[in-house]
Parts: C-alpha cells; sequence; structure tokens
C-alpha cells in the first residue's frame, strides 16, 4: 500500500516535471529572444559545459556555500544553545537576533564589502551574517524545548561530559538541526548568488550578472537550472539520508 | 558507619511564586545492605528526597552522607529511556566505558524476558516493557545504592510481581543499600527490612519501624497481610491518611 502510493506520487512528480517543460516549449514557440525553448537551453548547458567556465563556476560557488553554510551552523547553534540555556543570556542578546533577522541580505553584503574589503573573506562572512541569526533562533527553540528529566538520568549515572552531550544533549536537538540545515541551505544559496554578483569574478552570480549585460537569456536560464539541479541532488542525497538516520528510532 | 546519613533541616519548593516546605527536620540514617522502604501519601516529599539523596538537587538545608563516588542506579516514577537508543543501548549507556560485544546488558534484559526486544526502540515498546528495560539499566552497574520512586505502579499484577522478585534477587547477589519509594502499604511490607512513614506534606518521618517478617513474603500473603491489619490498629491516625488514599485507588 505505501509502496504503490510512492509509485503514484514519483509518477505524479514525473508528469508535472513533463508538464512544465511542455508549458515552456509552447510559450517559446513564438520564437521570441526574451524565451528560448527548452532544446536550445539544454544547447547552450552543453556548450558552457564543455566548452565554457560552468563547472569552475559551479565549484567556486559551491565552495562558498559549503564554507558559509559550516561557519553560519557552527556560531548560530552555539549561540542557540547559550540562549536557550540561560535566561539572562537570552535577555541580553534577543534584541541582537531580531536586528539579525530583519536586517537586510544586501546591506550586510555591501557593509562586508565596505568594511572588510572586495575579497573571499568579506564574501563569506557576508552570507555567513545573514544566516547566523536564523540558525540561532531556531536552536535556542530547541535548547528550550530540552527535556531536563534526561540529563537527569545521566547526571545520575555521572556520565562524562562528551556522552552526556551525544546521547542525551544534542541528540534532543536534531530536529531543529535538521530544520536549521533544510532552511539554511536554500537561504544561502541564494545569498550567496547575490554577493556574487556584487562583488566577485567568479561563481554562478558573477555569470549570471555577465549574462544579464549581454541580454543572453538562454545562458542565464542553463546556469540557474544546472545549479538548482545540483542543490535538488543535495537535499535529496545527502539531507534527506541524514535525516532518515537521524530520526530511525521515530517510525 | 551507615550507608547514607540524612539530615534534612528544610526543603523548600517554590509553587506558582509562593514557597511551600517540601520536607522538614528529616534525619535518618541507613546501614550498608538495607532495604528501606519509604511510605507516605503523594504529595509528601517522598521523589524529592530521592533527588536530594542523588545529589540532582542541592538545594536544601541540611546535609546527605553517602561515599562520593558510590555507584547509584536510579529507577524514576517515569521510564525516562532515552527514545533514540535502543533497548540494549539505553542499558548499556550506563556502563563506562562503553562495553565490547554481547554482555552483561543483554544478559540482564533476557532475564527480564526482554530478549526478543534487545534492538527495539523505546517508542515500540509497551509501557510495562519500557519500566523493565529501566530496571536493568539501573541494575547493570551493580549500583551500591539503588533508589526506586514507586517502579512498580502501572504495571499489571503478576508483571509487577516477577520484577518485585528480580528486585530482591539482585538484592540478594549485590547488596546494594536500597531506598524503595511507595505509597503501596502491602508492597513496602513484603520488600522491606524497614519502613519509614512519612507524613503528607511537609513530609516529616512520623514512624520508623523495622520489619522483621521471613522471606521470602508475598504482597498479599497471610503474612503480610496480618502486619498491615496489625499496624493499622495499633497507629490509627498516622496511617489514616495513607490508608483512605488506598481504598481510594482499590474502589476506583
Amino acid at each position: 500500500m505505501v509502496s504503490r502510493l510512492t509509485l503514484q506520487d514519483s509518477g505524479l512528480r514525473l508528469l508535472s516535471a513533463l508538464l512544465l517543460l511542455a508549458v515552456w516549449q509552447a510559450a517559446s514557440l513564438s520564437g521570441s529572444p526574451l524565451l528560448p525553448g527548452p532544446l536550445a537551453v539544454a544547447r547552450a548547458l552543453i556548450d558552457d559545459l564543455v566548452h565554457g567556465d560552468l563547472l569552475s563556476d559551479l565549484g567556486y560557488t559551491l565552495a562558498r556555500v559549503a564554507a558559509s553554510f559550516v561557519i553560519a551552523m557552527a556560531a548560530g547553534s552555539a549561540i542557540g544553545m547559550l540562549m536557550g540555556r540561560s535566561r539572562r543570556i537570552d535577555g541580553l542578546f534577543d534584541l541582537w537576533l531580531v536586528l539579525g533577522l530583519n536586517v537586510p541580505a544586501l546591506v550586510i553584503i555591501i557593509l562586508c564589502y565596505l568594511w572588510i574589503g572586495l575579497n573571499e573573506t568579506a564574501a563569506i562572512a557576508a552570507v555567513a551574517l545573514n544566516k547566523v541569526a536564523q540558525s540561532a533562533v531556531i536552536l535556542r527553540e530547541g535548547a528550550r524545548s530540552v527535556d531536563r528529566s534526561l540529563l537527569q538520568v545521566a547526571e545520575v549515572m555521572r556520565l562524562p561530559w562528551d556522552r552526556v552531550l551525544l546521547k542525551a544533549y544534542l541528540p534532543q536537538l536534531y530536529p531543529y538541526f535538521m530544520a536549521a540545515t533544510r532552511s539554511g541551505l536554500s537561504l544561502i544559496w541564494k545569498i550567496v548568488l547575490v554577493v556574487e554578483l556584487i562583488g566577485r569574478s567568479n561563481g554562478v552570480g558573477f555569470r549570471l550578472g555577465l549574462y544579464f549585460q549581454f541580454f543572453d537569456i538562454a545562458n542565464i536560464l542553463a546556469y540557474s537550472a544546472s545549479f538548482i539541479a545540483i542543490m535538488l541532488a543535495i537535499e535529496g542525497f545527502i539531507i534527506r539520508p541524514l535525516e532518515r538516520r537521524l530520526t530511525r528510532w521515530r517510525t | 558507619m551507615n550507608a547514607l546519613d540524612i539530615a534534612i533541616a528544610r526543603k523548600i519548593y517554590r509553587k506558582g511564586g509562593r514557597d511551600a516546605v517540601a520536607l522538614a527536620d528529616f534525619s535518618f540514617g541507613v546501614p550498608h545492605g538495607q532495604f528501606l522502604c519509604i511510605v507516605g501519601p503523594s504529595g509528601c516529599g517522598k521523589t524529592t528526597l530521592l533527588s536530594i539523596v542523588a545529589g540532582l538537587d542541592r538545594d536544601f538545608e541540611g546535609s546527605v552522607g553517602r561515599a562520593d563516588r558510590a555507584r547509584i542506579g536510579f529507577v524514576f516514577q517515569t521510564p525516562r529511556l532515552m527514545p533514540w537508543l535502543t533497548a540494549r543501548d539505553n542499558v548499556r549507556l550506563a556502563l563506562y566505558p562503553p562495553p565490547r560485544g554481547e554482555g552483561r546488558a543483554e544478559a540482564l534484559l533476557r532475564e527480564m524476558n526482554l530478549g526478543g526486544q534487545l534492538d527495539s526502540y523505546p517508542g515500540h515498546l509497551s509501557g510495562g516493557q519500557q519500566r523493565r528495560v529501566a530496571l536493568a539499566r539501573a541494575f547493570v552497574n551493580e549500583p551500591e545504592l539503588l533508589l526506586l520512586d514507586e517502579p512498580f505502579t502501572s504495571l499489571d499484577a503478576p508483571t509487577a510481581q516477577r520484577l518485585r522478585d528480580s528486585l530482591l534477587a539482585l538484592w540478594a547477589k549485590h547488596q546494594p543499600t536500597v531506598l524503595f519509594v511507595t505509597h503501596d502499604l502491602r508492597e513496602a511490607l513484603s520488600l522491606g527490612d524497614r519502613i519509614l512513614f512519612l507524613s503528607a506534606g511537609p513530609g516529616r518521618i512520623v514512624l520508623d519501624l523495622p520489619i522483621e517478617l521471613a522471606r521470602p513474603r508475598l504482597p498479599d500473603g497471610p503474612a503480610v497481610e496480618a502486619a498491615r491489619k496489625r499496624l493499622l490498629d495499633t497507629y490509627p491516625q498516622l496511617l489514616a491518611g495513607l490508608d483512605k488514599q488506598k481504598s481510594a485507588e482499590d474502589a476506583a
């Protein structure tokens, strides 16, 4: 029953993708240069792949996504856990979080470039800063909901602190880590493109800006499609299996 | 020397913004290897007392004397298993350093009739099975001090009796000092070397009673029943609250 349902599900998904392609194809039939059809985009994509810089651009962008994601998750989680644990720290920094959540990404990006310089450090710092507040808020919620009675069990056993962390504390936060990871990745890769557009000379964002100036819509779509495909693959092949592993006990 | 020397002058509880006294003028000693039952109506501070003895609650006036590094086994009122660990890993958690391969944890779980559930997560176990895992976890490191907080409530009578038997077997084997909290007088009479009776909050010791019935005893056997009758006749006021509660439960 379950497997038939998922089969039906994936069938629907395939149908939906084909439908999108068909609508796109139909809309492009007018021959307007504003909307090249799927085939023209596919040709551009293969051309970028073989003769262009698509691979290296994807590499640069992914490296920036990874670096800023790791920094933002580590810093945000630590801040969030501290704030969730201690009312005093929470009261002291709550305003900062609200500020961090509401400063427009563009402002942070511009300020980082102005303060740090037009370099890689500024680019990654700008992206990470945009995400820190969000992961801190999510992990704070998690730390607040921690079940102290389970920590008492570990305390009675006199477990060393690293075992308490691994076996009694962090597992309670897994759902929050996963939520922060999900929303974080989708936020970060969008901001990375803006950072590259404004202040870098490689990467997907930079190349999109270039094609924008050349009015080259086929290549803009080709770059977008390849990057979206990679992010979907990361979701499907890394995040989702990881989540299944961490929450196996719930099923 | 006693295994435990407890002298609690006062334990205050904050409840709804107001201070309430949970325990007052509380002092007793427990010799090594004694099986001490603590009986009292609900809300008399029994659970608080165990938390203080275990060192989980340090916010009280007074002192608890016990060997600092004594291994403690604690069976809480609810099983408190880690939901993300299998039954086996929940029990092995108490063993440090973590053992390799099969060992005491598995043997204990099999002894408790959980051989088929070694790799089940707590969410897949029944309430009774979860309680048994919690017992195995408290037993597995051969504690010198075993604290149990109404461990057998909400179990069916045969299961509860089987678990009482394994508790007594463990106690006979390793001779830990046991503090067993219950509100069931029959259970206390069938298990303990000695019973402390507490009054309703703030909890005070109203009677310290040695039990000298021959073992093994059954909670619904004639010896226990006779001792209970005698007790209720001798101390009608002291135990009035307790017995009322008991009969209310029987009626329910």
